[in-house]
């Protein structure tokens, strides 16, 4: 049976003017998009809120990022701002430009650089950073920074994600940085510099795309980082209610 | 040379024997009106599902594609046996079609039974460009019915393709609402103890796996034949006939679940290929199989199709019924499944010891009544440092020994043992597996392969990055094969998912340990943690496409072009060509 069928279907080939010499020739190579490295993009505003702290100072505040590229290179685009929304000024101002490849199974490295131009003097610095899922499900982004003034310091965030459902989640992040030197004229101490603390709480409202929250905001500087604010006028503690979206596209 | 003396012979009376068929369809952008949402799509004739394509074996058919698109676009025959320039992947059959041309497919039916087509450009597939093949056999078949049913199921996503594949690449969990939470975490600790839930969850945390990680898509709504479960596709039927229900699962992503509560299917082909007839209470159809059953309604009732999705988010329903308009209670989901450390087991750098410790507290918070009555402490007695040098085929025997614990035992050898997503019934009854699968007529003799290949299923669930033997197609080199070469391919799943694998243009053999019983097929269901073998006559000279038939896999990488040396005639001159160019550049 089956070799009756087979036979059938040669002379049905052979018959029908299928040559296999016509159809060796077509033998074609594949340029399409499928063998090319899939390129893709995305925004994603993880902050973008209004804070109201407990000595009522209101600030605007945003901490972004945008990607370009393929599973093997992208470029992105960290931006983060805190404006003060009375005195109409940015209390800091950071924009980082970094190139991104995979080096484990959770892990990126990355390098570039960062511009800040808050109020007072600008300085640029040389990036260098790993980014990833930790164990436990920690997203972390670690970075170690050179101004162009000479100062290293570093800086770790960490997230973490706590489902109460599938569309209400509770979002906790801190960031820490430290100086290794001290850069006095944008009032950085050597040691602890400051954290951040905060706690979030979203609903997924339109897919991930759109996630209205509220929470809170604990901001810290330590020694004398905290000394030079303190001289300077300003706050070493603050505490924040937020109220903002995380926005995705 | 008797073949060739044949064919010449045949060819003197072909003109007499040839029967032509010709058919038209144009691609067009359509309108999707699923109930739960309306969306421009892509169909064929001005629909999406596109029409029945009715073939009958024996004939040659010449249809003629009109591209109406302002984007190239293709034709794929899934599961046709043809010249390889006629199956319609662009960059491996042909260069595509352009918009605005006419391409002109023509080639012989050689077999019969249920097939689909669809695009094979881009995401055009799963925005709406697929329809039915039914090829009427030339002789007659092993079973009888009076009626007959296209049965085809979608996943229809309220976004485009495009949209969502970078979705996953930017959140891979972006369409995964199933995921545990804080109130599962609780009511697994009053089920399971709360030190048996914070390790069990720890063990997930510090492999970054997701239990949950079930259906990348999600938000889908389950169509058949074009209508989604409140618009409710109807087939008539009179009480006492039989009815043959050709079920194609033309979903993107999604394995459904089938039942038909009140009534037992014969499944009589699976892949458009005749099987020994199995009655069952339900099956799994993963992503591009097709199955044939029939069923026989001798009451004057109306019966629900119900198709629920391998992760429970989501379903397709139709009815059966003597009269339009009547309707059966629809069934409720089942939980969401849940994998266990079972489905890891396949995912190599795993310290064993350290699984082992974890498997169980995996399988302590199954819900599975078969595990209830585990013995814990002769299972914690067990020598895990042994562990390590045992490779895992014994591994999984072990566990399967342990926890079936003298019931009957109802796991299908196709899931890894103590797998999340090993199938049951919803009414206890019978569930169809890939071991009830023996050919009615084998269509190869059995003989030895040739030669074996290894198929490691491969990817990155946190990068959305998905392979074969850890190399996206991207950078493959085609897999080459010699014309009449057997082939036994060995498919590994590393992964925590599971990948429908598509040879085009060459029947798969699946090994169900039947010999030469054993099912033809063009798409085989790999499941997480399991090893399958498939074994391919190479019979078709050409270049071929063979990819997981998951659309936002084989877009990211889980794709190969294989290339078949040699054959009748000049095909060889011509590969020979490419092997000197280096192949593919």
């Amino acid at each position: 049976m089956s070799c009756i069928r087979s036979l059938v279907a040669v002379s049905l080939i052979a018959s029908v003017g299928f040559s296999t010499a016509v159809t060796a020739q077509e033998m074609i190579s594949d340029t399409t998009a499928r063998k090319q490295p899939l390129t893709t993009w995305g925004v994603q505003f993880e902050e973008f809120e209004y804070r109201y702290s407990d000595d009522d100072e209101e600030l605007g505040v945003w901490n972004a990022d945008a990607f370009y590229g393929t599973d093997d290179f992208k470029v992105r685009l960290l931006t983060t701002g805190e404006y003060e929304i009375e005195e109409q000024a940015y209390e800091t101002l950071e924009n980082q430009l970094v190139g991104q490849i995979p080096i484990s199974k959770f892990f990126d490295a990355k390098a570039g650089v960062r511009f800040d131009t808050p109020e007072g003097p600008d300085r640029t610095y040389a990036v260098l950073g790993v980014a990833g899922l930790a164990p436990q499900w920690f997203e972390v982004d670690a970075n170690l920074y050179v101004s162009d003034e000479g100062e290293t310091s570093a800086e770790l965030d960490a997230e973490y994600e706590l489902l109460l459902t599938n569309y209400w989640i509770l979002a906790a992040t801190l960031d820490a940085t430290v100086a290794f030197s001290e850069d006095r004229e944008i009032g950085v101490g050597k040691g602890l510099v400051s954290t951040e603390a905060g706690l979030r709480l979203r609903y997924d409202l339109v897919d991930r795309a759109f996630s209205p929250y509220v929470g809170v905001v604990h901001e810290q500087k330590y020694g004398d980082t905290a000394d030079f604010a303190e001289t300077g006028g300003g706050s070493t503690e603050d505490w924040f209610a937020v109220i903002g979206a995380r926005i995705a596209f | 040379m008797k073949p060739r003396f044949l064919t010449g012979l045949l060819s003197l009376l072909m003109p007499a024997m040839v029967l032509a068929g010709e058919y038209d369809l144009t691609v067009d952008r359509v309108k999707i009106d699923t109930g739960d949402f309306v969306k421009e799509g892509i169909g064929y004739n001005g629909a999406s599902p596109g029409p029945v394509m009715r073939f009958k074996e024996g004939e040659t058919v010449k249809i003629n594609v009109t591209n109406n698109l302002d984007e190239m676009t293709s034709i794929h025959w899934h599961g046709l046996i043809l010249p390889f320039n006629q199956d319609g992947v662009p960059g491996i059959s042909f260069p595509g079609i352009k918009p605005g041309e006419t391409f002109t497919y023509e080639f012989p039916i050689q077999q019969a039974g249920t097939y689909w087509f669809h695009s094979h450009s881009g995401f055009q597939e799963p925005d709406g460009a697929y329809g039915a093949i039914v090829i009427e056999p030339e002789g007659r078949e092993p079973f009888r019915y009076d009626r007959e049913f296209v049965v085809q199921l979608t996943d229809k996503h309220p976004h485009s393709g495009d949209r969502i594949m970078r979705n996953l690449k930017m959140m891979p969990d972006y369409y995964n609402r199933e995921q545990q939470t804080v109130g599962e975490f609780f009511s697994d600790a009053s089920k399971n103890g709360l030190m048996n839930t914070v390790r069990d969850r720890m063990a997930w945390g510090d492999m970054r796996m997701m239990k949950a990680d079930v259906e990348d898509l999600q938000g889908f709504t389950g169509l058949i034949n074009g209508k989604g479960p409140d618009q409710n596709w109807t087939g008539l039927f009179e009480p006492g006939e039989r009815i043959r229900l050709r079920f194609i699962n033309s979903s993107a992503m999604t394995y459904f679940d089938i039942r038909i509560p009140g009534l037992d299917m014969t499944v009589v082909q699976a892949d458009g290929n005749n099987v020994q007839p199995v009655n069952v209470d339900e099956f799994r159809i993963g992503v591009a199989e097709t199955y044939d059953v029939i069923v026989h309604p001798k009451d004057e009732q109306a019966y629900t199709i119900f198709a629920e999705s391998m992760g429970r988010s989501g379903y397709a329903r139709a009815t059966l019924a003597p009269e339009e308009g009547m309707e059966a209670a629809v069934p409720q989901l089942r939980d969401p499944a849940r994998l266990t450390m079972a489905d890891m087991s396949g995912m190599p750098g795993m310290d064993h010891g350290s699984m082992a410790g974890m498997d169980h507290g995996g399988m302590d918070m199954g819900s599975s009544e078969d595990m209830s009555g585990m013995d814990h402490s002769s299972m914690e007695g067990m020598d895990h440092s042994n562990m390590d040098s045992m490779d895992h085929s014994n591994m999984e025997g072990m566990d399967h020994g342990s926890m079936t614990m003298g019931k009957e035992d109802k796991s299908d050898p196709f899931y890894a043992k103590g797998s999340g997503l090993m199938p049951k019934a919803a009414n206890g009854g019978k569930f169809l597996s890939y071991a009830d699968l023996k050919a009615q007529d084998p269509l190869y003799e059995d003989r030895e392969p040739t030669r074996e290949i290894e198929l490691r299923l491969t990817g990155n669930m946190e990068r959305y990055t998905w392979s074969i033997n850890g190399v996206k197609y991207e950078d493959a080199d085609p897999i080459r094969l010699k014309y009449g070469e057997r082939v036994r391919f060995k498919f590994v799943n590393e992964t925590m998912m599971t990948h429908p694998m598509h040879l085009h243009g060459m029947w798969s053999i699946l090994d169900v340990g039947a010999g030469q019983w054993n099912p033809i097929k063009h798409t085989v269901s790999v499941n997480p943690g399991t090893t399958v073998y498939m074994e391919t006559e190479v019979d078709a000279p050409g270049q071929w496409a063979f990819h997981c038939h998951l659309s936002y896999h084989a877009a990211a990488g889980m794709f190969r072009k294989v290339i078949v040396e040699g054959g009748p005639d000049s095909t060889q001159a011509k590969t020979d060509a490419i092997a000197e160019d280096g192949g593919e550049v």
